[in-house]
């Protein structure tokens, strides 16, 4: 079902109280780190990243977070896009 | 105000998880992981026991959307509870209750000439009622076990459950509809969605001839009891044998549609490599030159006993127990190995709940000597279909029946 403005409202509720049981994912503290929490977490928790590691090179991240933003529409500007890319390569994925 | 309760966490979890319907109890659970072996070393990390509203505690993934398996040892039972049930969502917009009384099943679209609207009790009384058993599996079930491992959720053994669904033939509703001869799929969605307006709603099809099969049901009752939240309230589709993706749950509408469908979560994802998996029941309407949509499941087992390290006497039996499940043709043959695969030997299969249900196995051996024993199951469906050695790789992940041992320890 499409999202429409009273749905949003009632998400953001919802989401409130889901808040108050979703506990903190903790991500490794390094540059890019506050551009990964600023730009993924409105619409996922952050364990996505940690199970999904170490196993993407540079080239997997990239391919990940563009599908973020060209599939889902994540309104990620490009300048945190390649910071994002940069600190998931580095602290979450394998070779360079 | 829904209450989630936060139980346990850690590896250390699984000494106060307790499943129900254990054959036999680990002889130590305390040293048995919860998660299996071969996952991405983060999941190791990550991922821990925790108990969403109205569940018991299951290995959370991801909070949000949240992604939760079933442990291994609730499979010891053929029936999965629906407190144990995995949970599974794309999309982080899920509504938090369902209103009932005003909730509404739209049925309709331009493949349909008389289109109308469903309550609950127009559901429960103007319909024939249907019970069946089946496998509700998702497509990603051991996407974790992948090798070389691919992005996803990282499921272990446990994105599936059996459960009894009662509800109703879709076919019945479609028919109340006044299908058009035009009609080629039938399309679904559900109350939840994305939490962006810019990201692609889970909608999903499936073809007419899959819609109009007297096995697929609208479905609102779950082991005897109302669905619970997270596997669909008030109602989800239950198409036996598919893999779950087309399981919609919390549905608020079905559309016949006279075009293929062209979401993106038709066209771009739950695809797999043409030719590369035996499928027999294909979705042709959706095919392209190189994918076409994942649909029926390949054969699969899970050895639930003995667990993954358990300690046993020299000299002593051992029953190994487990289930084995495929894409709806029924399971004729479960062999069970306890040398590595060397040698396989017939099981006895357990109660039959039909051909889209768990089916329970044992196989009873002496282990010949002290040290490790590598212990493995291998089903074999009607049609001859079988597991595989080695995985068919495929970029998502999907329909990996490797053969997979349980190694015990004979001291």
């Amino acid at each position: 079902m499409r999202a429409s403005p009273i749905w949003v409202v009632l998400v953001l509720m919802a989401a409130a109280g889901a808040n108050a049981d979703e506990q903190p994912v903790p991500l490794k503290e390094a540059p890019g780190q506050s551009a990964v929490e600023e730009n993924c977490a409105s619409c996922h928790s952050l364990d996505y990243p940690r199970t999904n590691s170490p196993f993407l090179d540079r080239k997997g991240w990239e391919a990940e977070v563009n599908k973020m933003i060209n599939v889902f529409g994540a309104p990620i500007a490009p300048e945190d896009a390649k910071t994002i890319v940069d600190y998931l390569a580095k602290n979450y994925g394998i070779g360079s | 105000m829904l209450e989630r309760r936060r139980v346990l966490q850690g590896l250390g979890g699984m000494l106060a998880f307790a499943a129900p319907g254990l054959v036999s109890r680990p002889a130590s659970p305390g040293e048995l992981p919860y998660l299996t072996f071969g996952l991405p070393a983060g999941v190791y990390d990550t991922a821990i026991l925790d108990a969403l509203p109205g569940k018991q505690p299951l290995i959370k993934l991801s909070y949000r959307p949240p992604n939760y398996e079933t442990p291994a040892p609730y499979f010891s039972s053929p029936i999965t509870a629906n407190d144990a049930f995995f949970v599974r969502y794309h999309l982080a917009n899920i509504p938090e209750q369902i209103d009932l009384p005003n909730w509404r099943l739209r049925v309709g679209g331009e493949g349909a000439a008389n289109p109308f609207e469903l309550t609950m009790a127009d559901l429960q009384n103007g319909f024939e009622q249907v019970e069946i058993t089946a496998v509700c599996q998702c497509s990603g079930n051991r996407r974790g076990l992948s090798e070389p491992h691919v992005p996803g959720v990282q499921w272990g053994l446990g994105a599936m459950g059996n459960a009894v669904w009662k509800g109703v033939r879709l076919k019945d509703v479609l028919a109340k509809a006044g299908l058009r001869k035009e009609a080629v799929e039938i399309v679904f969605d559900g109350a939840h969605g994305p939490v962006s307006d810019k990201t692609p709603d889970f909608v999903k099809s499936i073809p007419i001839w899959k819609a109009l099969d007297e096995n697929t049901i609208v479905a609102f009752r779950m082991n005897g009891q109302a669905l619970p939240h997270f596997n669909g309230l008030p109602a989800r589709l239950v198409v036996p044998g598919w893999t779950g993706t087309y399981w919609m749950k919390h549905l608020v509408s079905i559309e016949a549609a006279t075009k293929p469908f062209d979401g993106f979560w038709m066209k771009s994802a739950y695809r797999i490599p043409n030719g590369k998996f035996p499928v027999i029941e294909r979705f042709l309407s959706q095919e392209n030159e190189t994918t076409t949509p994942i649909t029926e499941m390949v054969v699969n087992s899970l050895i639930t006993l003995p667990a993954e390290g358990q300690r046993f006497g020299t000299g002593r039996p051992v029953d190994i127990n487990g289930i084995a499940w495929d894409g709806g043709y029924g399971i004729r043959l479960v062999e069970a190995s306890t040398d590595d695969g060397r040698t396989w030997h017939e099981a006895d299969l357990g109660r039959d709940d039909g051909r889209f249900a768990f089916r329970p196995w044992s196989y009873r051996f002496t282990p010949q000597g002290a040290g490790a024993h590598r212990i493995a199951a291998k089903a074999t469906n009607r049609v001859g279909q079988t597991q595989v050695d080695t995985l068919i790789f495929n970029p998502a992940g999907y329909h990996n029946n490797v053969i997979r041992p349980t190694t015990i320890t004979v001291a």
